[in-house]
C-alpha cells in the first residue's frame, strides 16, 4: 500500500545519504523523495512516497527516528492533507494534433509552456493519480520525455478543511 | 599567534563581555585532546598517520594513555574490549585513507552489538575533499549504515559541541558506535576552547521510562502465565540491570534463558538459570522456549540464531519484550506486550509489583529436559578434548575471569562451559561474529581492568587474524592469556561441512605456525599442552605466570559443537550427541 510520509530533518552535509541508505539498506522501497527548506531556519522537510505492509511501513518510521538528524516523522496517508507534484510531459505534436492536445490538457488544469517544431511541453500539478490519468491521455500522442517532481505534501490545517 | 586570534574572531577587539579576559588560542588538535580529557578518556588506542600527525602532537603533551597497537583493527577491537569491561566508550584515533578503512570491521561489530565506542579518524583537508586525494576515503559514507551517528567536522570551534554529543549518543540509549571525522586543516585551526556545559540533542531523546500502565499489564500476564520464562539478552548489561533481574527472578520464581549476549547478566550457577537457548543452546533452553506460555524478552533482539525457523519460535506463548530500542519491537517476531524503556528501570517499575508465580510444576519439567539430554562431551582417556579445556579454565580461575573469544567452535564451547557469575565478564562478538576479535579485545579489557584475570579462549584460525598484536601485548607486558582450542581446522566451516556438504572439507583445513614459537618470538611464554594432565598443569603455569602468555591446547580435529539447531530448522528440531 503506498504511503506517504512528511519528515522532518536538520538541514545538514549527508542527511539525504543517512535516509535514502536507510530505506535501501533495509529493503524499503521508495517511489519518490522530495526535499527542501521547511519554514524553520537548518530544518527540512521530505516528503518521502513509500509502499509495504503495515509491519514494514512501522519498521520505516522507527528506523527513521533512530537517526539523530530526523526531528520528526508523520504518517499523513490517512490524515487530511494535501499532496501534490509536478509534471512537466513533452509530447509529440503537429499543427493537426496540438489543439487537441492543448484540449484535453483543459480539465487537468494544465499548461504548454513550450511549443517547438514537433513537441509540446505540458506542465501540470495535482496528486499522482492525476498525474498519472493525465499521462495516460498524453501517451497515445507520442511521449518523448517525462520529468516528475515527486509528491510533496502537508497536512490540511486544521479549521479550513475544503478541497482546492 | 595574536594576527591567527584575529582572523578568527574578528570582533575580538570589540565590547564583548569576553574581551577583557581573552582565552588563550589552540589548535583544534589541542582541543580536542582537551575534549576526550574532559570527557573522562584514561585510555585510548589508535595508529598515526599524515592526517592525524595534529592531534598526535597534542596527544604527546596529554596524560592520555595511547595504546599503539600493530594494526587499527586491534586498535578498535581492543577498544570494544575495553567498552564492554567498563561501559564506558573505548576511542579510538586513526589517520585518513587506510588507517580509517582499517576500523570499519571494528565499528560494524560494535554496531551490531550495542557496543559504545568513539572513533576518531583523521580526513584530508576540506578543500581536498572529493578530490581522490592522496590517503582520502569517504569513511563517512562507507560507515554510514554501521554507526549510530556520525559527524565530519568542518569548524575547530565545533568541535567541543561534537565530541560531547559524540560521547552522549555512544552511550546513553541503545549503545553504539559514533564515528567523528577530522580534516587536517580543522586539527591546525586556532580558535578559542569554549566547553558546552550542556547536551542537548533535537533528534535524539531515547526513551527510558516504561509506560506504567504498560508495566501493569505485563504483571497482570505474569499473574496469568503458568509456564513463564524470561529471555535475557546483552541489553541488560548495557543497562546494568543486573541486581534487578536477579531480585525480579528470584521474588517470581521465573526460569531464565539467555542469549549468548546476555551471558553473565544472570549467575549461571543459580537453580533459575536454564541455559543458553538458540542455535547452540541448551536442549532445556530451547525446549523451554518451546513450550513456555508467557516469553519475556529482556534486553534482546529475537535474533536469526535465537529463533531459527520464525515461523516455529516459541509457538504457544504470548510475547512481552522489554528494550529502549523500539525499531527493535516487533521487527523479527510480532509481540503482544511491549515495554519500550531502559531495562533497569523497566524492571525497578516491576519490582513493586512482583509476586511469586507457582512454577513448580514448570521448572520440574525444565529439570526433566535438561536430565535427559544434558550438556555433555565424551570424554576418553589421554585425549585432551575442547569442552574440557573450558572447564578446566573455569575451574582454575573459580569461574571468575574475564573471558573473551574469538569466533568459532571454541566461541560456543567457552559459551557452553564456562560458567559465568556476573555482568561484563564475557566478551565475545556475537552480532557480527568477527574472527580476529577476541585476542585485541582482550587487551582492551586488561587495559579496563588490570586487577582482573583476562583470558581469550582462541581458535587456531582466529588467532591468526589479529596474532600481530602479540607485540602490543609483549610492550606493555599485558598479563593477558591466550588459550588456543587448536584444532588443526576453521572448525566450525567444518562442522557445517561435515553435517551439510558431506564432509566435503573444501578450505577448511588450516595450518599454523608454531604458536609456543611465535609467542617466543614476541617475547611472550608459549606452552603447549596435548593431554589432559598437560593441560592441567599449563594452565596453572599461564596463571601463575604474571605475564602474557600463549597456550595452544592441541585437541581432536573432528569435534563438533553439540547440541545445534541446523540452519533453517526450528529450535524444536536439535541434533546433539544423543544422535550418535
Ligand atoms: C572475519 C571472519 N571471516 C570468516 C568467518 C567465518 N568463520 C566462522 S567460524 C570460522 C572458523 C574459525 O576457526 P578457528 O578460529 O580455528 O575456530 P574453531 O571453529 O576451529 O574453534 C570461520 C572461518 C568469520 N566468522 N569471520
Ligand atoms: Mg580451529
Amino acid at each position: 500500500m503506498r504511503r506517504i510520509l512528511a519528515v522532518l530533518v536538520n538541514d545538514q552535509p549527508g542527511v539525504l545519504a543517512r535516509v535514502a541508505g536507510l530505506f535501501s539498506r533495509r529493503g524499503f522501497n521508495i517511489e519518490s523523495i522530495t526535499v527542501g527548506a521547511a519554514e524553520e531556519p537548518g530544518l527540512s522537510r521530505m516528503t518521502i512516497v513509500t509502499s509495504g505492509d503495515e509491519r514494514t511501513l512501522e519498521q520505516i518510521i522507527k528506523q527513521l527516528h533512530k537517526l539523530v538528524d530526523v526531528i520528526k516523522v508523520n504518517d499523513l496517508t490517512d490524515e487530511p492533507m494535501v499532496a501534490r507534484e509536478l509534471v512537466l510531459v513533452k509530447v509529440t505534436a503537429n499543427a493537426a494534433t496540438r489543439p487537441e492536445i492543448s484540449h484535453i490538457i483543459e480539465p487537468f488544469r494544465a499548461a504548454i509552456v513550450d511549443v517547438g517544431r514537433n513537441s509540446l511541453v505540458v506542465q501540470a500539478t495535482g496528486d499522482i493519480d492525476k498525474i498519472d490519468a493525465l499521462i495516460e491521455l498524453l501517451r497515445p500522442y507520442g511521449i518523448k520525455e517525462i520529468a516528475r517532481t515527486g509528491i510533496t505534501a502537508l497536512l490540511r490545517g486544521s479549521l479550513a478543511r475544503v478541497r482546492v | 599567534m595574536n594576527t591567527q586570534k584575529v582572523d578568527v574572531m574578528p570582533e575580538a577587539g570589540s565590547a564583548s563581555p569576553d574581551a577583557e579576559q581573552p582565552r588563550k588560542s589552540m589548535t583544534g588538535a589541542q582541543v580536542l585532546v582537551e575534549c576526550l580529557k574532559r570527557e573522562g578518556v584514561e585510555v585510548m588506542f589508535g595508529y598515526p598517520g599524515g592526517a592525524v600527525l595534529p592531534i598526535y602532537d597534542a596527544l604527546f603533551d596529554s596524560n592520555i594513555r595511547h595504546i599503539l597497537t600493530r594494526h587499527e583493527q586491534g586498535a578498535i577491537h581492543a577498544a570494544e574490549g575495553y567498552a564492554r569491561v567498563t561501559g564506558r566508550p573505548g576511542v579510538v584515533l586513526a589517520t585518513s585513507g587506510p588507517g580509517a578503512t582499517n576500523l570499519v570491521t571494528g565499528i560494524a561489530d560494535a554496531h551490531m552489538d550495542s557496543t559504545p565506542l568513539v572513533v576518531f579518524t583523521g580526513q584530508v583537508p576540506t578543500d581536498m575533499i572529493g578530490t581522490d586525494a592522496f590517503q582520502e576515503a569517504d569513511i563517512l559514507g562507507i560507515t554510514m549504515p554501521i554507526t549510530k551517528h556520525s559527524y565530519q567536522v568542518r569548524d575547530a570551534r565545533d568541535i567541543p559541541r561534537v565530541v560531547r554529543e559524540a560521547f552522549h549518543i555512544a552511550s546513553t540509549g541503545r549503545p553504539g558506535p559514533v564515528l567523528v571525522d577530522v580534516p587536517k586543516n580543522v586539527s591546525n585551526q586556532m580558535v578559542e576552547f569554549e566547553w558546552p556545559e550542556e547536551v542537548s540533542i533535537r533528534g535524539y531523546n531515547p526513551t527510558y521510562d516504561p509506560n506504567p500502565a504498560q508495566v501493569a499489564r505485563v504483571m497482570e500476564a505474569i499473574r496469568q502465565s503458568r509456564r513463564p520464562l524470561l529471555y535475557i539478552g546483552g541489553g541488560v548489561i548495557h543497562s546494568g540491570a543486573s541486581e534487578e533481574l536477579r531480585k525480579f527472578v528470584h521474588r517470581t520464581g521465573i526460569p531464565v534463558v539467555s542469549t549468548l549476549m546476555g551471558l553473565g547478566a544472570f549467575p549461571s550457577d543459580d537453580p533459575l538459570f536454564v541455559g543458553m537457548l538458540g542455535m547452540h543452546g541448551t536442549f532445556a533452553a530451547n525446549r523451554a522456549v518451546m513450550e513456555c506460555d508467557l516469553l519475556i524478552a529482556v534486553g534482546a533482539r529475537f535474533d536469526d540464531r535465537v529463533t531459527g525457523k520464525l515461523e516455529r519460535f516459541s509457538p504457544k506463548s504470548k510475547k512481552v519484550h522489554i528494550d529502549i530500542d523500539p525499531a527493535e519491537i516487533g521487527k523479527n517476531v510480532a509481540v503482544d506486550l511491549p515495554l519500550v524503556g531502559d531495562v533497569k528501570r523497566a524492571l525497578q517499575a516491576m519490582l513493586p509489583e512482583a509476586e511469586p508465580v507457582d512454577t513448580r510444576e514448570w521448572l520440574a519439567q525444565i529439570r526433566r529436559w535438561d536430565a535427559q539430554w544434558p550438556l555433555s562431551y565424551k570424554k576418553e582417556p589421554g585425549v585432551l578434548k575442547p569442552q574440557q579445556v573450558i572447564e578446566m579454565i573455569c575451574e582454575a580461575t573459580a569461574g571468575d575471569a574475564v573471558i573473551t573469544t574469538e569466533v568459532g567452535q571454541h566461541q560456543m564451547w567457552a559459551a557452553l562451559f564456562y560458567k559465568f557469575r556476573r555482568p561484563r565478564q564475557w566478551i565475545t562478538s556475537g552480532g557480527l561474529g568477527t574472527m580476529g576479535y577476541g585476542f585485541p579485545a582482550a587487551m582492551g579489557a586488561q587495559l579496563a581492568a588490570p586487577d582482573q584475570r583476562v583470558i581469550c579462549i582462541a581458535g587456531d584460525a582466529s588467532f591468526q587474524m589479529n596474532i600481530q598484536e602479540l607485540q602490543t601485548v609483549a610492550e606493555h607486558r599485558l598479563p593477558v592469556k591466550v588459550a588456543i582450542i587448536n584444532n588443526g581446522y576453521l572448525g566450525m566451516v567444518r562442522q557445517w561441512q561435515q553435517l551439510f556438504y558431506d564432509r566435503r572439507y573444501a578450505e577448511s583445513r588450516i595450518s599454523a605456525p608454531d604458536f609456543v614459537r611465535v609467542a617466543e618470538a614476541f617475547g611472550v611464554r608459549g606452552i603447549r599442552a596435548q593431554t589432559p594432565e598437560e593441560a592441567r598443569e599449563a594452565i596453572r603455569e599461564m596463571l601463575a605466570d604474571p605475564g602474557p602468555v600463549v597456550v595452544d591446547f592441541v585437541v581432536p580435529e573432528e569435534e563438533n559443537v553439540f547440541p545445534m539447531v541446523p540452519p533453517g530448522a526450528g529450535t524444536d528440531e536439535m541434533i546433539g550427541r544423543w544422535d550418535d
